[in-house]
């Protein structure tokens, strides 16, 4: 493992990604946008699997997000903002959300938009890990809790779309210097989350012997 | 009685803000038992300085603010209904100021409330009328994803080989820890109660986590119980977020309530690293914090 911090940049190069390995540490720069459970089910139902016709609005809106997002990052975050009566948004915290919720709409996700990176917390499982290989991809893991301390690496909020979603839920255009996040899954098909599962229950079958 | 809602909102602030000094102080000792250089350290190190920044500048240590949960205890004089009112209102305010994340969702339609007002259990209130003594409200802010890490089990479990005994309990535990992996925010606490129906079986184990860390259990075989479950917790290896470590559970309380004959509930709250937690304590006029 490697802990000198890489820099890397959103927009990400198939080149940059294949570069990172699990367990690099990397400090990100650049435009992403949060979105969580209410925006993937969106994407989902509206996009992935349509359920029922697509508002204008709403395709513009997905338009927009593909020309920000291509050979970028989604990240788990359902932030605390403050500016909300004057629309001066400032981030006041905005640490990782559990990202494995999104397992099942994550890989398509990721091919809608263009995404080649997800930033969470806990990892995802091996349809994520299987789309980060074919992408190419790759998961970054920010530290959970450490919300005000990543709040200051967001520069500035560039916009919103979908606030009827709520504060925590929309989808917020951040800028970001030096993000800081580990890469617990790769393009190369690496997993840390699914080696220490698997060590972990190994351990806990001797306990409970 | 005077109206203590500007009390409660700096109960709230202090609580977002400013963690414990017993939970910082594990996580101190955590950050010393991790591999200089490991992922593991690094994701201490970066909690560390992220406590502190919180202290400093007064903003919230994670950005979920959880549900908040209440615990009043109030002697003869006191209306519950006011003291509702005025959780309600300093919840509303510290919403405002960005001392809490608005929190509080429709389940059906989905909108978010925007001020942590929701139906009677959100914020969560609970009563105790005391004899004699001190007004006291206790509040935690538990965020949703160790909130989702939670779980009950119902004893026996053939599957964990678990009867209805404190071994039972043990092996219930373990698996919990097993399966929450780093989703919880690793490293942990974990409340644990024995009994009750599945209802107070989650309170009881929620109120567990009021008692500081270390604090010895009166009881001596659940004391001894959960130093074993610390202790095996950690040798799981799962540690800080997950990334492999030493620390992954920092402390574990356990209590025990009466039960069904039918029913042996082991319930598992699971309180991530960020466990804020703070009490004001109202005598006479005068109020205090810890």
């Amino acid at each position: 493992m490697d802990f000198m911090d890489k820099q890397i940049s959103l927009p990400l190069s198939d080149a940059a990604i294949k570069d990172l390995q699990v367990g690099d540490s990397v400090l990100l720069s650049g435009t992403l946008v949060t979105g969580r459970d209410a925006a993937h089910k969106w994407l989902t139902d509206c996009f992935i699997h349509p359920k029922t016709a697509v508002t204008q609005e709403d395709q513009r809106i997905f338009e927009e997000l593909r020309g920000i997002l291509a050979g970028g990052a989604i990240y788990h975050c359902g932030p605390v903002v403050a500016g909300l009566d004057t629309k001066e948004y400032r981030f006041v915290a905005a640490g990782p959300t559990t990202s494995v919720r999104e397992e099942p709409y994550q890989a398509d996700v990721m091919k809608i938009l263009g995404l080649k990176a997800v930033i969470g917390k806990g990892g995802m499982g091996n349809r994520t890990l299987q789309a980060c290989r074919e992408i190419p991809g790759v998961y970054l893991h920010a530290i959970g809790g450490a919300a005000s301390l990543i709040a200051k690496s967001v520069e500035e909020v560039l916009g919103v779309y979908k606030l009827e979603f709520g504060v925590p839920e929309a989808m917020w255009v951040i800028r970001v210097r030096d993000f800081p996040a580990v890469v617990t899954m790769d393009s190369h098909g690496q997993s840390l989350h699914a080696d220490v599962r698997t060590r972990s229950s190994a351990i806990l079958e001797k306990l409970l012997s | 009685m005077k109206d203590l809602t500007p009390e409660i909102l700096e109960l709230i602030r202090r609580t977002s803000t400013d963690l414990p000094a017993d939970i910082e102080s594990r996580l101190r000792e955590a950050q010393n038992n991790e591999a200089p250089d490991s992922a593991a350290r690094k994701a201490m190190d970066t909690i560390l300085a992220n406590v502190e920044m919180t202290r400093r500048d007064s903003t919230p240590i994670c950005q979920d603010t959880g549900t908040p949960l209440f615990f009043v205890k109030h002697p003869d004089g006191w209306k519950p209904r006011d003291i509702r009112n005025w959780i309600r209102a300093a919840t509303a305010e510290a919403t405002r100021l960005t001392y809490l994340r608005p929190n509080a969702v429709d389940s059906l339609s989905g909108k978010n409330s925007g001020n942590n007002l929701g139906s009677k259990y959100f914020p969560t209130i609970h009563f105790e009328e005391i004899d004699e003594g001190d007004l006291t409200i206790d509040l935690i802010l538990k965020g949703g994803g160790c909130e989702n890490v939670g779980a009950q089990y119902s004893l026996p479990d053939d599957r964990l080989n678990a009867g209805r005994d404190l071994e039972g309990v043990r092996r219930a535990a373990l698996d919990a820890v097993n399966r929450a992996q780093g989703e919880g925010c690793a490293p942990g606490f974990l409340g644990i109660a024995i009994g009750g129906d599945r209802g107070t079986g989650f309170i009881a184990s929620k109120e567990a986590l009021l008692h500081e860390a270390g604090e010895k259990n009166p009881d001596h075989a659940l004391g001894a119980l959960e130093d074993q479950i610390t202790k095996e917790a950690n040798e799981l290896g799962i540690g800080p977020m997950g990334f492999g470590g030493n620390s992954t559970v920092l402390g574990t309380r356990i209590t025990s309530e009466h039960r069904l004959p039918a029913s042996y509930f082991v319930t598992v709250s699971y309180m991530c690293w960020a466990y804020r937690r703070r009490k004001m304590i109202v005598h006479d006029d005068k109020v205090t914090y810890t």
